[in-house]
């Protein structure tokens, strides 16, 4: 029972990062019908974003060590620590929800470039191309990455406070060995707040209305007369937020390093076709269901069962899915079966 | 030329010609490895079976390294189990991919567009993730698989050959592919390219070759036309999946170790990277494609920045200082980065790869000479309609 | 007379909208059928489910007496009966020597032949057959173009000439003459007319009452998902019923 409900959890969190990508996906696929292979790089680049805080917080000076007595011993010193002590060991401390802030802009301004300089001008070419041009875009972004940051993983620690384990177990009346990382938890939380942000954004206001419209079908969209364009490029920096916000909070659970993105990448295309190619709801859906199946296919139990099949039951998955039930879970049909 | 070009056995002389010259106009590019000339000769035919399938229907697969690293495995076991000599590993490995491609290309080919796309990209990561896990028995995971001493070679024991100390070579009926340096290996490899190219060449030019571009032009106008189009894709993408085995069975045959990194997905992007930066659907394309990027990785992974200080030290200093910081990040291991923007730019302003461009710039230059009647005609035909 | 083509209670809903409502028709052995009817009345839908884009919620398409429906479309391809699209639906990258070439080699090799060391250079009959069609079109001069740079009327003469090279039994000819020219326009009558085509049974969606009133033995009139009426070109011309359907409504547009 505890290892079931562990499983879950851990599949939830998994799943959360494939619904977050995945909702980007087919925002962009939806709405532009850009099939974008670099979604996975601008999950990661969020990763770095909180790296990169981390590291700018973390500039240090030389100083003498004073707990050292007995010779002269140095040691780095953030900035940080020395304008303004504890205060400023706490925000280094925090340096990852507090990146959050610094991922939001830079996030917008990459979704925004990448658009204005790049997707746009194949908009009218085909699926093909568009793969093409974003693949290389990806190893592009990776291996800027890989030049700056070296290629191991950086360790990207959460807040002291929430580093510790929850007594979930004890909470619900269960064994009091069952705890969970806060973090996690908290990664759990943040990324359904995300997802329901999104949708009331496409719900309730005029613009995200338009761009549903869109969705269903673009063509009439087109013809009523609203600036496309430039709801396009905003569309796509809000996907490529979503997919930003998601790798930052991933950092601490998974220490980035620059083919994150890929991995997670491909497991999510996977994700937007078993959900339904265009459909939100069923990215989601998708998402966390595939999160969940895989953590459940990686109990030893299970693989006791059917070896290997941690490792390939998303693909089985989406095999069967897309030969059974060409739409996906949740896609219309007729929409984008090919 | 253009006449020239139509026929069959003069395009293939000429192509002989310049395959088996490698070792002397290689020379001068500094390029003149045997190491390095296989790389050309294994990946063109990759290459050239990839683009049986891209270039001729349009089909984006993205996971044809499956193929190249099951011809490598199912080579190394012909290695292990039956003989040194490499005639059953190739035909073997060719046979096997070709199973594999025929129960993928099955299934994948029940969908197309990004889907065709996504389920052969589904499939190459299910087989990489096997090969690493569940099936190391066979694949013997991490490590790769790799030859013994102790392994049964059952053929090779009933000719009565007797493997004496270290580990055996492999040869084609006694002559090592090892030999002379390792241009054995080649002139082998480029007589299996001389062949891929003439089948390919013949595909290309034959009724079932035409149809195929079709489908790629106008698919539903084909099943209106009466054609099944289902049969045609899965043959086309089972003879490309063969040659991608065939690759995989050589590049085992010169140095017998098979690892499941030639199955990653990014090594399926490199191969349609090679076709579409030569000219995806285009004869010679995809073969310079491969050639250009084999080069072009050979000379830019091996570059330090010591050695690019060396390169520009002609220059002033501070100019040198520039070019050396700006170069620094593309080189050695930024060769990858190097790769990356390579596809954009091609894809972005070169779709139809090198071929287009050699066409463009022939172009120009024949109306600057101004002596291009063939154009003419064609303009005012263009007028007339 | 025998019965070519026999629809018998065709349905076809779209949604609420009744695209086609217990639609009746017989084709003849060598008769050219012109099926008119104002915009929307479901004429392209009734091809449509002749030809296997559309699956009609009830009733039977037969062909030779052989049951259509549900067949694939290469399949009824060759059992004789094809289409001719009202857009050009050519393959755009090829020449239009290719573009003929092809449906002739349907007719060939079937709906699948695996011949990849023929050479496209010895196959002559088909060649010189796909040449003789071309220049039936005039289009022969421009052999060697690419089909997507030639002009509009000139496209879809190039796809008339593809489903003329097959012989079909029956020919379903979509709006032949949309978007020509006059004088493309009584060519193609022409052409139609000819002795080459004459005995081939044709049925044809048309607009143009001067294409429909030189070419048709027979008319049926298409309303509203109904056929109103069917019968000669006269008897079509002088029914009260179309005037008031048909002509009626072409006055208010």
């Amino acid at each position: 029972m505890d290892a079931i409900l562990i499983q879950l959890l851990n599949g939830l969190d998994k799943g959360a990062a494939y619904s977050l990508i995945a909702l980007g996906l087919t925002l962009a696929f939806g709405t532009l019908g850009v099939v974008n292979f670099a979604h996975g790089a601008l999950f990661m680049l969020g990763a770095f974003c909180a790296v990169t805080f981390q590291k700018i917080l973390t500039i240090s000076k030389r100083v003498k060590d004073e707990s050292i007595t007995f010779f002269d011993a140095y040691k780095d010193q953030p900035y940080l620590e020395i304008w303004w002590g504890d205060t400023g060991a706490a925000i280094i401390d925090y340096a990852v929800p507090l990146s959050i802030l610094f991922a939001i802009p830079v996030m917008l301004l990459i979704g925004v470039a990448l658009e204005r300089g790049l997707i746009k001008h194949f908009y009218k070419r085909s699926h093909a191309e568009q793969i093409l041009v974003t693949f290389g875009l990806a190893i592009l972004i990776q291996e800027v990455v890989r030049h700056f940051f070296g290629a191991n993983p950086i360790p990207t620690p959460a807040p002291d406070v929430v580093s510790g384990s929850a007594a979930i177990g004890s909470f619900l009346g269960l064994s009091d060995n069952l705890v969970y990382p806060w973090w996690r938890l908290i990664y759990l939380f943040f990324s359904g707040v995300i997802i329901f942000a999104v949708f009331a954004f496409l719900k309730y206001t005029t613009f995200g209305m338009v761009v549903r419209a869109g969705m269903a079908d673009r063509e009439t969209v087109g013809l009523l007369g609203i600036n496309v364009q430039k709801r396009f490029t905003i569309v796509f920096a809000i996907a490529a937020l979503v997919a930003g916000l998601a790798g930052v909070m991933y950092a601490p659970i998974l220490p980035p390093d620059y083919h994150m993105g890929m991995d997670f990448l491909v497991l999510s295309f996977v994700v937007v076709v078993v959900g339904g190619m265009g459909s939100l709801e069923g990215a989601v859906a998708a998402g966390f269901l595939l999160g969940v199946l895989q953590s459940f296919a990686s109990m030893n139990e299970v693989k006791a069962i059917i070896p290997g099949i941690d490792q390939i039951i998303i693909y089985l998955v989406a095999v069967i899915i897309l030969l059974v039930r060409p739409r996906g879970l949740m896609g219309r049909e007729g929409v984008f079966e090919e | 030329m253009k006449g020239l070009m139509q026929n069959n056995l003069a395009m293939m002389v000429l192509f002989s010609i310049v395959v088996l010259s490698a070792p002397i106009w290689a020379n001068p590019i500094g390029a003149n490895y045997p190491d390095l000339l296989q790389k050309f000769a294994i990946f063109g035919i990759f290459a050239i079976g990839y683009n049986l399938l891209f270039g001729l229907t349009g089909y984006l697969s993205f996971g044809h390294a499956t193929f190249l690293g099951v011809g490598s495995y199912t080579a190394v076991w012909s290695f292990k189990l039956l003989s040194m000599n490499i005639i059953p590993a190739i035909l073997l490995a060719i046979i096997v991919s070709g199973i594999f491609a025929l129960i993928i290309g099955f299934l994948s080919l029940r969908r197309s567009g990004i889907y065709f796309s996504i389920l052969t990209l589904a499939f190459a990561q299910m087989a990489y993730s096997l090969a690493y896990s569940v099936l190391t028995p066979i694949t013997n995971g991490e490590t790769g698989l790799q030859l013994t001493q102790q392994d049964p070679r059952y053929l090779d024991v009933l000719a009565g050959v007797v493997v004496e100390d270290g580990l055996p070579s492999t040869n084609l009926f006694g002559m090592l592919m090892k030999a002379n340096g390792g241009y054995s290996g080649f002139y082998f490899a480029a007589l299996i390219l001389i062949l891929s190219f003439y089948i390919s060449l013949k595909i290309f030019r034959s009724p079932f070759g035409l149809k195929l571009k079709a489908i790629k032009s106008n698919q539903t106008r084909m099943k209106y036309t009466g054609f099944n189009t289902k049969p045609y894709l899965l043959t086309a993408f089972v003879i490309s999946g063969m040659y991608a085995g065939l690759a995989g069975g050589l590049l085992a045959s010169i140095d017998p170790l098979a690892g499941a990194e030639r199955m990653q997905w990014t090594a399926s992007g490199e191969v349609v990277l090679m076709t579409i930066l030569g000219g995806s659907g285009t004869l010679v394309g995809p073969l310079l494609g491969a050639g250009v990027i084999k080069y072009f990785e050979n000379i830019f992974s091996a570059l330090n920045q010591a050695e690019l200080i060396e390169v520009f030290s002609f220059m002033p200093e501070f100019l040198q200082n520039i070019l050396v910081f700006i170069c620094t990040p593309f080189v050695g291991e930024g060769w990858h980065l190097t790769l990356g923007a390579i596809f954009m730019l091609v894809v972005i302003f070169l779709p139809g790869g090198i071929i287009e461009g050699l066409q463009r710039v022939s172009g120009y230059i024949r109306r600057l000479v101004g002596f291009d009647k063939e154009q003419v005609n064609k303009e005012s035909k263009e007028e007339r309609a | 007379m025998t019965h070519i083509l026999n629809i018998t209670g065709v349905n076809k809903t779209f949604g609420g909208l009744h695209a086609l409502s217990d639609v009746n028709l017989q084709i003849e052995k060598g008769e050219t059928h012109a099926i008119i009817g104002p915009n929307g009345a479901g004429k392209s839908t009734l091809l449509n489910c002749c030809i296997g884009r559309l699956a009609p919620d009830s009733g039977s398409v037969t062909f030779n007496g052989k049951n259509m429906i549900g067949m694939e479309p290469h399949n009824i391809n060759h059992a004789g009966m094809v289409r001719v699209f009202q857009t050009p639906e050519i393959f755009p990258e090829l020449s239009l020597l290719d573009n003929v070439m092809i449906p002739a080699l349907a007719k060939r090799d079937g709906v699948f032949k695996f011949n990849p060391f023929r050479s496209m250079i010895f196959e002559h009959k088909i060649r010189d057959e796909a040449m003789s069609t071309l220049a039936d079109f005039s289009l022969d001069q421009y052999y060697d173009q690419h089909a997507g740079s030639i002009s509009r009327g000139d496209k879809r003469r190039l796809e008339l000439a593809m489903g003329l090279v097959q012989h079909p039994t029956l020919l379903l000819l979509d709006e032949p003459t949309a978007g020509m020219a006059r004088h493309d326009t009584n060519r193609t009558i022409e052409l139609l007319k000819s002795e080459k085509m004459q005995s081939m049974t044709k049925v044809i969606i048309e607009h143009d009452m001067h294409v429909v009133f030189s070419l048709a033995d027979r008319i049926s009139v298409l309303a509203r998902g109904h056929i109103i009426a069917t019968g000669t070109p006269e008897e079509i011309k002088n029914s009260p019923q179309v005037k008031e359907a048909y002509l009626g409504e072409s006055d208010n547009e």
